[in-house]
């Protein structure tokens, strides 16, 4: 995964709340290989009527929402499952940052092990970036501001994530590099606890 | 020893599994945990091609357990899978099982069920561990006293791969929850009761207690139940400190503690309990008796109310993104605002999942059906098929069937829809599953999340209703 510290594209507005994992993809599309790309289903039917067609009045589906990059959007969104599918179809779908009042926090991880940013701001902030966009928005990691027309709006992000997205890190190297610690702790806590490791069960 | 221990400042039961866990800690706040268990199911075949990606292996088998459960029939057990992209992803998880050397509960295994029925059932779930599983429901497992969270693909890949994950520390809540219930009402309302109270993302960034004379009284069963929903709430895990209940739960179980390591385990497990004068980031205290039976009416878990209220009028909201968000979803759910929650009328009921698939809901939902007709069709799918076994030599399948309901195999079944078992579009479903999203259980599919005792109120009355004045005589 490449890192980023600043980005800047087209941020759209979707003024709901409780956006959750199963509108920003639903479970049936899960099994496809992720090789196929899953922007084509993201937020599927929310913008697609029951014949698969999109529908004119969703905000994704204009012409002004064309290659847009940074979503604008309510309270809680991406609660519910665990699914990191919602992350890709974001991600497959063009985005690089999302920006509301609150997050899922499994989404948030998911978000982040997958390049895309989940922008903490206030409620009145986010009404206000509401109102102003659609709009080119500049996203600054370094600065932690997303700007956009005249405003320049705060948002909050874990500094380990923030790291994260900036260098791209792969969790995986990092922590092999703690290897050794791993196993004194493994070892460690097998002779403290040893019912912590189960016995195997026949059949 | 004791002296030096006593100088510590005291610590919450969540403070003490985190402590228990941190192998390192960074400057910037993050840790690395190590990781007791993992569990991993058919779903979690993106992890395991990105393990295969790196040429990497699993680090401890043993601490990994698999189950075939999101996306298994529920019918035609022991037929061959008819859709591909289903049969190919089960068949993944055995070849996966088989090449890494983990234990799997497949989908022919007589312990086969939900992952967060079959954790616990087996013994695997215990006090005092760590627990992943790319599942946000991952939380159930709390109830016995684990620090148990739901994680991404990217993040299974890294437990497989290393057995730990990197976790910022979170905020400790406290729900505290008075008094006794009273009969007809459940953990399930307790939950729906809170999350109503804060919103669904009102824990967000918290780990859960729960805790109080009302959580002390719920079976494991119940703690699993009201653990499970933590999620419903944004939080990141829920707890219940380990007691008598929770190991008397454990004892025998095939993967617990073996006798010679029994006393050593409860003396940790006792251990575990909230210092007196421990510190919470968050209190929140409940009475019990002040908690009446509760249906959700719109499309998040946050829209909930007693079954006694009405349906939110629109007209009446404070603000007006409160009233364009209950516009919003009494359109999804066709429904209108003001009227009594009591004169919905259902299409159909569900009662499964792992929030109430386990014998005890079965057991609540039988004794409002036995000897009644359901008005609307209805499928019940035990939380695994031991707890179908159970059911089946206690006689409750009959009382479903005869009520009319159709009696099916275990998997995650109509909570999510995965394997084919949804609601059609515009149907309407009483359930007992955990989230009400739009399109959950199918396309235009419209929930009502409850108890199991009123989802089989629903299913004999043929709308919404109060569970109580049926249990007359039966409790």
């Amino acid at each position: 995964m490449a890192g980023w510290t600043m980005h800047e594209g087209l941020a759209i507005a979707l003024p709901l709340e409780n956006i959750d994992t199963d509108q920003l993809i639903p479970a049936r599309f899960m099994s496809t290989p992720r090789s196929e790309g899953y922007g084509k289903f993201l937020m599927h039917d929310m913008r697609r009527d029951a014949d698969g067609g999109l529908k004119p009045d969703h905000p994704l589906n204009g012409p002004e929402a064309a290659g847009a990059s940074v979503m604008i959007t309510r309270r809680n969104f991406g609660g519910g499952s665990s699914r990191e599918a919602a992350a890709y179809a974001l991600v497959d779908g063009g985005f690089r940052a999302v920006v509301a009042p609150s997050f899922g926090d499994i989404f948030s991880s998911n978000a982040v092990n997958n390049g895309l940013l989940p922008a903490r701001v206030s409620e009145e902030d986010a009404e206000a970036l509401l109102a102003a966009a659609p709009g080119q928005a500049i996203v600054d990691l370094d600065a932690s501001v997303v700007r956009m027309g005249g405003l320049v709006v705060p948002f909050e992000l874990d500094p380990v994530w923030r790291l994260k997205l900036i260098n791209g890190w792969d969790d995986i190297d990092l922590t092999r590099s703690h290897a050794q610690e791993i196993a004194d702790f493994a070892k460690a806590r097998r002779a403290a606890s040893p019912w912590v490791w189960p016995e195997p069960v026949s059949g | 020893m004791n002296a030096l221990r006593s100088m510590k400042a005291p610590r919450a039961l969540f403070d003490k599994l985190w402590d228990a866990h941190e192998i390192h800690r960074r400057d910037d706040g993050g840790s690395l945990l190590w990781v007791d268990r993992h569990f991993v199911h058919e779903g979690s075949h993106h992890a395991f091609r990105k393990i295969a990606e790196r040429g990497q292996g699993v680090a401890e088998p043993r601490l990994t357990f698999g189950v075939a459960d999101h996306y298994v029939p529920t019918r035609g057990r022991g037929l061959r899978i008819a859709d591909p992209a289903i049969a190919r992803m089960v068949e993944t998880l055995s070849k996966n099982a088989a090449e890494h050397g983990f234990k799997l509960f497949g989908l022919d295994d007589p312990r086969q069920g939900i992952v967060h029925v079959v954790g616990p059932e087996q013994g695997i779930t215990l006090p005092g561990l760590l627990i992943n599983c790319g599942d946000s429901h991952t939380s159930t497992h709390g109830a016995f006293g684990a620090y148990a969270f739901g994680v991404g693909a990217t993040e299974v890949a890294h437990v497989l791969a290393t057995q730990t994950i990197w976790q910022k520390k979170p905020r400790r809540m406290l729900i505290r929850v008075d008094g006794k219930l009273l009969p007809g009402v459940s953990a399930k309302d307790i939950a729906l009761n809170w999350i109503a109270r804060l919103g669904a993302d009102g824990a967000r960034g918290c780990a859960i207690e729960y805790a109080g004379e009302a959580v002390r009284a719920l079976s494991m069963e119940g703690r699993m139940t009201l653990c499970n929903l933590s999620i419903e709430g944004g939080g990141r895990c829920g707890m219940v400190a380990p007691d008598e209940t929770t190991f008397a739960y454990l004892k025998g179980r095939p993967y617990a503690p073996p006798a010679h390591l029994w006393d050593v385990a409860i003396a940790d497990w006792a251990a575990l309990a909230t210092d007196d004068g421990a510190e919470f980031d968050r209190e929140v205290s409940l009475h019990a008796d002040e908690i009446a039976p509760i249906v959700t009416w719109g499309t998040s878990p946050e829209d909930a109310l007693p079954i006694t209220a009405s349906v939110p009028d629109p007209a009446t909201a404070a603000t007006e993104s409160d009233a364009q968000r209950i516009r919003a979803a009494l359109s999804y759910m066709g429904l209108k605002g003001g009227a009594p929650l009591e004169r919905i009328a259902v299409d159909q009921v569900f009662i499964g999942s792992c929030t109430n698939g386990r014998i005890e809901d079965l057991r609540a939902a039988a004794s409002v059906l036995a000897g009644r007709k359901a008005k609307v069709p209805g499928l019940v799918s035990p939380g695994s098929s031991l707890v179908k076994a159970q059911a089946e030599q206690e006689g409750l399948d009959r009382i479903f069937v005869e009520a009319g309901l159709e009696w099916a195999a275990s998997g995650c079944s109509m909570c999510v829809g995965m394997n084919g078992d949804i609601v059609a579009p515009g149907m309407r479903c009483a359930s007992t599953t955990n989230r009400n999203f739009r399109g959950r259980q199918g396309p235009g599919a419209r929930t009502h999340l409850m108890s199991p005792a009123m989802v089989a109120a629903a299913a004999v009355t043929g709308h919404l209703a109060d569970v109580r004045p049926m249990l007359a005589g039966r409790i």
